[in-house]
């Protein structure tokens, strides 16, 4: 490092980036991924994911290879390829016109859908991938459990209880405030137009008196229902705008 | 005034207490040799040094009562904290609504996980030979103390 020299400082960092892209990453390899373990239902159908990193773009001489070792069995079978943009299943073992083709290598995804599944179905599926010129690396393997009935993974109850409650809870909470919140104000905004109507009859007496005379007795009815008769006759007499601040 | 109002808090608090307990020590069930609760079960040899704790069985109504009680403590938790915050922010005159609110809600949820826990245990815990543990009954005293607590809460106003 030149001392004084502004651009030496770069010069360590750039040593360590040539040094991580040439040692720690592979040179040319492919990863395939898939789940671990896959339930499903007798009699139902379940999707095998495969999905793949390459360091080569996808080309057209992809090829995807499926095997299948039965539970306690040794051998793996082939049940599936798909090679230049074509699929061919099984039509003879036991996996005949039971598989199907939903996967993607522009996507690389590779995933098949196995329907009707039986109790014989358990076991190992290795998914393999070929992506010329990259075709070394690591299959990935998914094993399928057939049950009866799928069991409910732990903790769905639970988090859907919780959840479920604690949601209802806060609405109601919610709601509750709200139309409370509503409420006030509108008996706040019938007050204010009691006080200005009252305020109005003081200062314009006459003609105008009754024609709010009629209007009165509707506001003073609408509050009879949110205050004591009492209170709406002592107004009336006393002819005041008085408003009363009463919270709970 | 003020011996009410920490005697309120004291029968909050021990409701609080009773919840947690229950929930989190393994002693709903207790048989030969074998505790079980609401989390995992546990059996020891005769010897009492070998322990085997497996986590329970994942049967939905298990898992509806571990989230009823776990309800039960959070309304609570939460009762005791709005208690407070009320405690400063209310009119005179008013009363402890949302406290009271939560703290029957806690009642209620420990209710529900204790006769839910009551009805289906046969269906994970297939011992014969068994009697219920002090947690259990922890459970079933502490719904009538919330209930208490809450309608306390909802009776009583709020002076100065």
């Amino acid at each position: 490092m030149a001392p004084g020299a502004p651009s030496s400082s770069p010069s360590p960092i750039l040593a360590v980036l040539l040094f991580s892209s040439l040692v720690l990453s592979p040179a040319q390899a492919i990863v395939v991924y898939t789940d671990r373990e896959v339930h499903g239902a007798v009699g139902s159908r379940v999707t095998l994911h495969c999905s793949f990193w390459s360091s080569e773009w996808v080309s057209d001489d992809i090829s995807f290879t499926w095997r299948y070792q039965p539970e306690g069995g040794r051998d793996a079978i082939s049940i599936f390829h798909y090679a230049k943009g074509q699929p061919y299943i099984d039509e003879v073992g036991t996996f005949k016109e039971r598989i199907q083709w939903v996967g993607d290598p522009r996507w690389k995804d590779g995933s098949i859908v196995i329907h009707n599944l039986d109790y014989s179905d358990n076991g190992t599926f290795t998914c393999d991938v070929k992506n010329p010129p990259d075709i070394v690396g690591k299959t990935s393997q998914v094993t399928l459990y057939v049950f009866e009935k799928v069991p409910t993974r732990y903790g769905v109850v639970l988090g859907a209880v919780i959840g479920g409650v604690l949601g209802v809870v806060l609405l109601v909470l919610l709601l509750f405030y709200l139309v409370r919140y509503c409420w006030l104000r509108r008996q706040a905004a019938l007050q204010r137009r009691l006080s200005a109507m009252e305020k109005g009859k003081l200062h314009k007496p006459g003609k105008d008196t009754s024609k709010r005379g009629r209007q009165t007795p509707v506001l003073y009815a609408m509050l009879d229902h949110t205050r004591s008769a009492k209170a709406a006759s002592e107004k009336k007499a006393k002819g005041l705008g008085e408003s009363r601040k009463d919270k709970k | 005034m003020l011996l009410l109002l920490l005697s309120i808090i004291v029968l909050h608090v021990a409701v609080l207490v009773l919840l947690f307990v229950s929930t989190i020590v393994s002693q709903w069930i207790v048989g030969n040799g074998h505790a079980t609760d609401l989390w995992q079960n546990c059996s020891t040899s005769s010897s009492g040094n070998v322990h085997h704790c497996f986590s329970s069985s994942p049967n939905e109504w298990l898992q509806s009562v571990q989230a009823t009680m776990i309800l039960s403590v959070i309304f609570s938790i939460l009762s005791l904290f709005l208690f407070f915050c009320q405690l400063f922010t209310l009119t005179k005159g008013g009363r402890f609504y949302i406290t009271g609110v939560f703290q029957i809600l806690a009642g209620l949820c420990v209710m529900s996980a204790a006769a839910i826990y009551t009805v289906r245990h046969p269906e994970w815990h297939l011992n014969s030979d068994y009697s219920y543990g002090f947690a259990y009954i922890l459970a079933w005293v502490a719904f009538p103390l919330a209930l208490l607590s809450g309608v306390v809460y909802v009776i009583l106003r709020k002076r100065e």
